[in-house]
């Protein structure tokens, strides 16, 4: 191997890509262009969810709960209502996700010491606001709860301590404001980082064969592995380029803080990045066109968006979807991912990812090497 | 010898594209390799320049062994094909000097090569225009450029001049016979047989089976023609055991008589 050539082949690719306005696109925009749009489209947060009001009680204790739903950031009251049907109807016609049913007993109960019930609708046909609108609401009460009792324990000189306990678990553990982007940035990262990188190794791959000049090349002392290596520097640096430019814009635009190592990050990053090389080349073995390659990226990077747990908890997937997913590196990338943007936890408690991680990237770098072997003779 | 093979032959699965080809090409000639389309010239061209290892059979180039040596026979060889596999997105500078840093020139040998090809290949003031936005005629002067731009002893041109026009073919012939004159070896594919005429031995191959081997004279004075292309049209209506479509001068007097009726 001669490095002269090794780095006259990489000049040229650093030609290719300048002059190539789709690989600049793909290289420096698509990657903040995806960190926005998935960063906010799969923004899960409830944020001022129109709240449908009946207030069968009519008293401060009663208006004071409805301020609280009102001041909270998640809820933002657009109706009051003259009867509980109302609130159902508004709900059906889809003109409110959420109503809040204050029963005309509500001070009645409070002032006997007991737990007033009021009453949450939440429309569930959008899971997701469903889901985090009752958390939420629930919250609220309960926090509205414990005021009251502190409240009513001062008046009776009794210890707040001893007063009936409310006990309100935690939701989620290391997201308690419940900031869907804090969970969900970690991911795209991930996604980015993949997506740019095999789409962008295995168009270069592809490219010198669609235009004949691998043809030409072949008749030189060029070697493979100077070709391939020659080729692929480039791509480590834009890559590693876009995993840094996302981590910053991650912080300043959500507010992401890496909680543990950044160097761990970046040495994993680091080491993803390769495996993300290896599978362009791997598709650059079996497709003969830029059209061909981008098909096939699809094939493969659809399900890894889907199925990696980024989308959708893979706890909840069946059998079989689960055991496909397990064989994407992307899957083990985005538990380290997360566990060290999000919890902070440090190599110990990510070795099962760590080493999945390793075996399936060695995998495919073996098959790539095998199959690219093949298609050279 | 520059290229001297015995029993070259080369197979894909069960398919014969090359059987058994031997013949030997003295230096500083012109070969000239002619056959029907996919009769196996770039498949015996690319056993010669080291990319596909023969099934069975030997030979060298240049000395150098086509299976051993291959590296040293990439050094020594320069290959240009019809596709003119030049970066289009690269000028003509850029392409050169790729070429001539992937074949580790000296830097003021390489300037001074690079300076010498853009004046034979006629690109004086092209020198940053892009590969790509170059016409025809000028594309495959780069391409020839680029192949000969490490100098080498021996050039190999696979139907170099399909798609160009007649003044850039004789154009570029005429580089190709200086070139000869100063001392290097040619082995060219043509399917155009004013070309072939020029050429010092013509071979004859034939799904796969080298059919002869001869100096243009000789062929002439066996087949009682000087039009080459009735000799390939002849070799074919042999082997093949049919009749050849008419000649283009009967389709022609077809054509006018049919016309006066
Ligand atoms: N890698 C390969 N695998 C299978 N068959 C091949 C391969 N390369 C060439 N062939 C077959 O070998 C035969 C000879 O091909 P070759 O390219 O050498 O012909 P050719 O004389 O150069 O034709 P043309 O004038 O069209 O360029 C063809 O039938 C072709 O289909
Ligand atoms: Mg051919």
């Amino acid at each position: 191997m001669k490095l002269r050539r090794l780095l006259t082949v990489t000049k040229k690719e650093i030609i290719h890509i300048r002059r190539d306005k789709a690989s600049l696109i793909m290289a420096f925009v698509a990657p903040i262009m995806m960190l926005l749009l998935f960063g906010f489209a799969v923004n899960t947060d409830v944020n001022q969810v129109k709240l449908a009001v009946y207030d069968g009680s009519m008293t401060y204790e009663s208006r004071e709960l409805i301020r609280k739903f009102d001041n909270s950031s998640y809820f933002k009251v657009s109706e009051m209502l003259a009867s509980p049907d109302h609130v159902e109807a508004y709900i059906d016609q889809g003109v409110v996700k959420v109503g809040l049913v204050i029963p005309p007993d509500y001070l009645k109960e409070l002032k006997k010491g007991k737990t007033a019930e009021i009453q949450v609708l939440v429309d569930g046909s959008d899971p997701t606001i469903a889901r985090t609108a009752m958390s939420y609401s629930v919250i609220l009460a309960n926090n509205y709860s414990i005021k009251i009792k502190e409240l009513s324990a001062e008046k009776s000189g009794r210890l707040a301590a001893s007063a009936p306990g409310v006990s309100a678990k935690p939701l989620v553990l290391y997201n308690p404001t419940l900031e869907s982007s804090k969970f969900n940035v970690p991911g795209v990262m991930g996604l980015i980082l993949q997506n740019i990188t095999i789409i962008l190794t295995a168009f270069a791959m592809v490219r010198e064969r669609e235009r004949g000049t691998i043809e030409q090349l072949i008749m030189t002392p060029v070697t493979s592995l100077e070709l391939i290596i020659g080729k692929l520097i480039p791509y480590v640096f834009i890559g590693m380029y876009d995993y840094l430019i996302i981590l910053i814009l991650s912080y300043f635009l959500f507010g992401v803080v890496v909680k543990g190592s950044l160097v761990l990050l970046i040495l994993l990053g680091f080491f993803f990045l390769i495996g993300a090389l290896a599978m362009g080349m791997l598709i650059s073995t079996v497709a003969r066109s830029q059209l061909q390659a981008m098909q096939a990226a699809m094939l493969f990077l659809l399900p890894s968006v889907l199925l990696s747990g980024f989308m959708f908890p893979r706890e909840a997937m069946p059998d079989i979807v689960y055991a496909i997913s397990s064989t994407f590196p992307i899957t083990y990338f985005l538990v380290i991912l997360r566990g060290i943007i999000v919890k902070g936890v440090g190599l110990a408690h990510l070795s099962n990812a760590t080493v999945m991680l390793v075996i399936i990237i060695a995998a495919i770098i073996l098959i790539t090497m095998k199959k690219f072997k093949k298609t050279l003779d | 010898m520059a290229i001297s093979i015995k029993n070259l032959t080369k197979k894909f699965g069960s398919f014969t594209a090359v059987n058994g080809i031997s013949f030997d090409i003295p230096k500083g000639k012109i070969f000239g390799f002619l056959g029907p389309n996919g009769s196996g010239k770039s498949t015996t061209i690319r056993m010669i320049c080291g990319v596909l290892r023969p099934t069975s059979g030997e030979g060298r180039v240049m000395g150098c062994d086509l299976v051993k040596d291959t590296e040293k026979i990439k050094q020594n060889i320069g290959y240009m094909s019809q596709k003119f596999s030049l970066y289009e997105d690269l000028t003509v500078e850029e392409n050169l000097d790729f070429y001539g840093n992937i074949y580790l020139m000296g830097k003021a040998e390489l300037a001074e090569r690079k300076r010498q090809l853009i004046e034979m290949a006629n690109l004086k003031g092209k020198e940053k225009s892009l590969a790509g936005t170059l016409s025809g005629g000028w594309k495959q002067r780069l391409a020839l450029g680029c192949s000969l731009i490490h100098n080498p002893s021996l050039l190999i041109l696979d139907e170099p001049t399909a798609g160009v026009d007649p003044v850039s073919r004789r154009e570029f012939w005429s580089s190709i016979t200086q070139l000869v004159s100063g001392g290097i070896t040619v082995l060219v594919t043509t399917h155009y047989m004013d070309e072939a005429s020029v050429c010092d031995i013509i071979g004859f191959i034939y799904n796969g089976d080298l059919i002869t081997i001869d100096t243009p004279q000789e062929l002439y004075r066996k087949h009682h023609t000087q039009n080459l292309e009735d000799i390939f049209i002849d070799y074919v209506k042999q082997l093949s055991n049919k009749e050849v479509v008419t000649s283009f001068k009967e389709m022609k007097r077809h054509r006018r008589e049919g016309g006066s009726d």
